[in-house]
């Protein structure tokens, strides 16, 4: 109790709050737009925090990132265009009810069940955090290698249909974490006689180049477009109640949103697909399920809230980001030399829970907001698709020429743009280069300490979490070849699926 | 979204044996250069080695893309594989325009530097009309004065503020914008 108050009391300081603010509600704004999703925008903004206080910088980016996927909806459920990736399956059921005339009804239930999601998710990890303070120092190295290399393993497997490229990215990552002077034998690694390459290949400078310029120069190399107004008229805050008629199912998307935001590399898809066919499943009407069902809008928009506070659990306790957001976050910990870990939650526990309660605030917030400005909102973001990619690329700038001065990283940033625009178009994913990098450098430190007092290989597994841990991961790779032999064996027509469902990363 | 696999599946597009076959190469570039570029101790333990993790890294690198290209190869071609190539191209353009803004702003300063290329720009962009022309100039005015006014991004001032009489209005420039 004490921590919890001592974390209110670091909270309440005219920055943070401010930061908080402006977190939350630009990160409405950048979320509604489509072609700019937090990850651009936490990604433009990080090297802008690193001379902020810890708290200050996490506020904001965590206010962005907790914040986006209510404006995510908003274009999802008006115009069928998901503001972020993770409000495609808005768009299932969001726009049929938008057509039907029921748009008020549809953005009101998105809303509320964010914030049910968001609230209910926020306040089971409070209640779990001491139970998270006895386990996370039963993670020791073995542990948390295995911990990072079920990330790596996650993060493939979740790219089903470009495992093999998902594979290759996410080794490319750990390649680019080992570029440069190597702290052990202070010996060079693939720098090919190049200075600037010594001190390594700069984790912002990727984030940068593969997530806001490559969208910069997509945007702009691109046809010029812009989206549609559509009005929305009547009371938005008497719509939002209306997810109490579906407390069920928002309770078991915060439920889901939870379990999965704490798996590294697993995240938001998960659990909107575990809540949405809990949902269907559970239904009186699942027929209406993808042609405008309230339970589906409700399933979808509560387990992605739900996931950003338990996404920050593995983060925090472990130092292990499970996706590329709070891969961003941890370098904002590495440069007030604050290391996330099991010691964390032992000895800052007031931090981990400020962090938790602003998490409660932006949501208050945000939610007032949207409610207050959904017609605002429509005009924003009938911003012109190429004028858009030239502030993209504006602001990419100042992010990355503000971390060294240097036109070598620039330069690299333009670069990794370019490779990201071309995943981009080729629909590859870009997380598992940022992961592969973070987790890969976890993962050569662990196992080199981890290694110290094993004798024999299944020595490293003598611990109850690591063997645990070994377990999940030779089930996942088995459960992995399984299902590929049983989708194959049931010979679904190609056409029936839905080759779009990821095609909101390019927009 | 018929199956669980729908929320996950990316689809092949035009370009996809290519980028498999740049992917291959490239990793083939860097396991030949293995050797010569992470060294392999001869005291050191196995998980102490400097070559370890790069090698684990390449050796993955060359097994997925190896799969990946057999992959684009077994599967029906997909028409459009040159236009594709071309459109990421096309982009090469912007980047040379991102590059052109960085090597103005150490010269310009960040303010004239900003205005410059995003009007220019928006021109090149074919918005045209002094609406757009002020819309640009007041986002390029807004990204400075926030940045390097208020946040205090660390951008150093153009060499061309050295040319403004001294006083209080030079000190402003050089620390504000």
């Amino acid at each position: 109790m004490a921590d919890l108050i001592a974390g209110f009391h670091m909270l309440m300081t005219p920055a943070v709050l401010f930061a908080l603010l402006i977190g939350s509600l630009g990160g409405v704004i950048i979320g509604a737009i489509p072609g700019v999703g937090a990850a651009v925008a936490i990604a433009i903004l990080l090297p802008a925090t690193f001379s902020m206080e810890p708290i200050v910088g996490l506020t904001m980016l965590l206010g962005i990132y907790g914040s986006s996927m209510y404006g995510g909806s908003l274009p999802a459920i008006l115009i069928n265009t998901p503001g972020t990736a993770v409000n495609a399956l808005t768009t299932y059921d969001g726009y049929p009810m938008t057509q039907r005339g029921e748009a008020l009804k549809a953005l009101g239930l998105a809303y509320g069940a964010s914030f049910i999601g968001g609230i209910l998710s926020i306040c089971a990890l409070i209640f779990l955090s001491p139970v998270l303070a006895k386990v996370a120092p039963m993670f020791g190295s073995r542990e948390i290698f295995l911990a990072a290399l079920l990330g790596i393993v996650l993060v493939i497997l979740a790219h089903r249909g470009q495992t093999f490229a998902a594979g290759s990215l996410a080794c490319f990552g750990i390649f680019l974490g080992t570029v440069g002077l190597e702290p052990i034998q202070y010996t060079q690694r693939f720098t090919f006689g190049l200075t600037f390459l010594s001190s390594g290949i700069n984790l912002i400078v990727v984030v940068l180049g593969l997530f806001a310029l490559s969208q910069g120069f997509l945007l702009l190399s691109q046809p010029d477009g812009a989206p549609q107004g559509q009005r929305v008229q009547g009371n938005m805050f008497r719509a939002m109640a209306g997810v109490f008629r579906h407390k069920r199912i928002a309770g078991a998307g915060s439920g889901f949103g939870v379990l999965m935001g704490m798996i590294p590399g697993v995240g938001e898809f998960t659990a909107q697909f575990l809540t949405y066919t809990y949902a269907q499943k559970t239904s009186k009407t699942p027929e209406q399920f993808g042609n405008g069902s309230s339970e589906g809008l409700v399933a979808s928009e509560s387990a992605n809230n739900a996931v950003p506070a338990a996404a920050m659990i593995p983060l925090l306790a472990l130092g292990i980001p499970g996706e590329a957001l709070t891969a961003m976050m941890l370098s904002v910990f590495y440069v007030h030399n604050v290391v996330p870990g099991p010691a964390l939650f032992q000895t800052q526990m007031d931090f981990v829970y400020a962090l938790y309660i602003a998490m409660i605030l932006l949501n208050v917030i945000v939610v007032i907001f949207v409610g207050l400005s959904s017609n605002l909102l429509m005009k924003i973001i009938r911003i012109p698709t190429r004028f858009l990619g030239m502030t993209i690329v504006t602001l990419g700038f100042v992010g990355v020429y503000s971390l060294r001065n240097s036109m070598t990283d620039c330069a690299l940033a333009a670069g990794f743009g370019l490779l990201g625009l071309v995943l981009k178009r080729q629909n590859l994913p870009i997380v598992p280069i940022i992961l592969g990098m973070v987790l890969g450098g976890i993962m050569e430190t662990k196992l080199r300490s981890g290694m110290a007092r094993v004798k024999t290989p299944l020595d490293f597994f003598d611990r109850p979490i690591a063997a645990l841990l070994g377990v999940a991961i030779v089930l996942l790779l088995v459960a992995h070849v399984w299902g590929v032999l049983r989708e194959r064996r049931r010979n679904i027509p190609d056409a029936e699926h839905d080759h779009d469902m990821h095609d909101s990363q390019t927009r | 979204m018929k199956t669980f696999q729908d929320l996950f599946k990316r689809y092949r597009r035009p370009g996809d044996f290519f980028i498999a076959l740049l992917s291959l190469l490239f990793a083939l570039f860097l396991l030949v250069n293995l050797p010569g570029q992470a060294q392999w101790m001869d005291r050191a333990k196995t998980v102490a080695q400097p070559a370890l993790w790069p090698g684990i890294a390449v050796i993955g690198m060359v097994v997925f893309s190896a799969l990946h290209l057999l992959g684009a190869i077994v599967s029906d071609r997909i028409p459009g594989r040159m236009a594709e190539v071309l459109e990421w191209l096309r982009a090469v353009e912007y980047a040379g325009w991102f590059m052109a803004y960085v090597w103005l702003v150490p010269y310009l300063g960040y303010l004239p530097a900003t205005l410059v290329f995003c009007i220019a720009l928006t021109l090149r962009l074919g918005y045209r009309g002094w609406r757009w022309m002020l819309v640009a100039s007041v986002f390029a005015i807004a990204v400075v004065v926030i940045f390097k006014g208020f946040l205090q991004v660390r951008i150093p001032a153009g060499a061309i503020y050295e040319w403004l009489p001294s006083g209080p209005f030079r000190t402003f420039m050089m620390s504000y914008l």
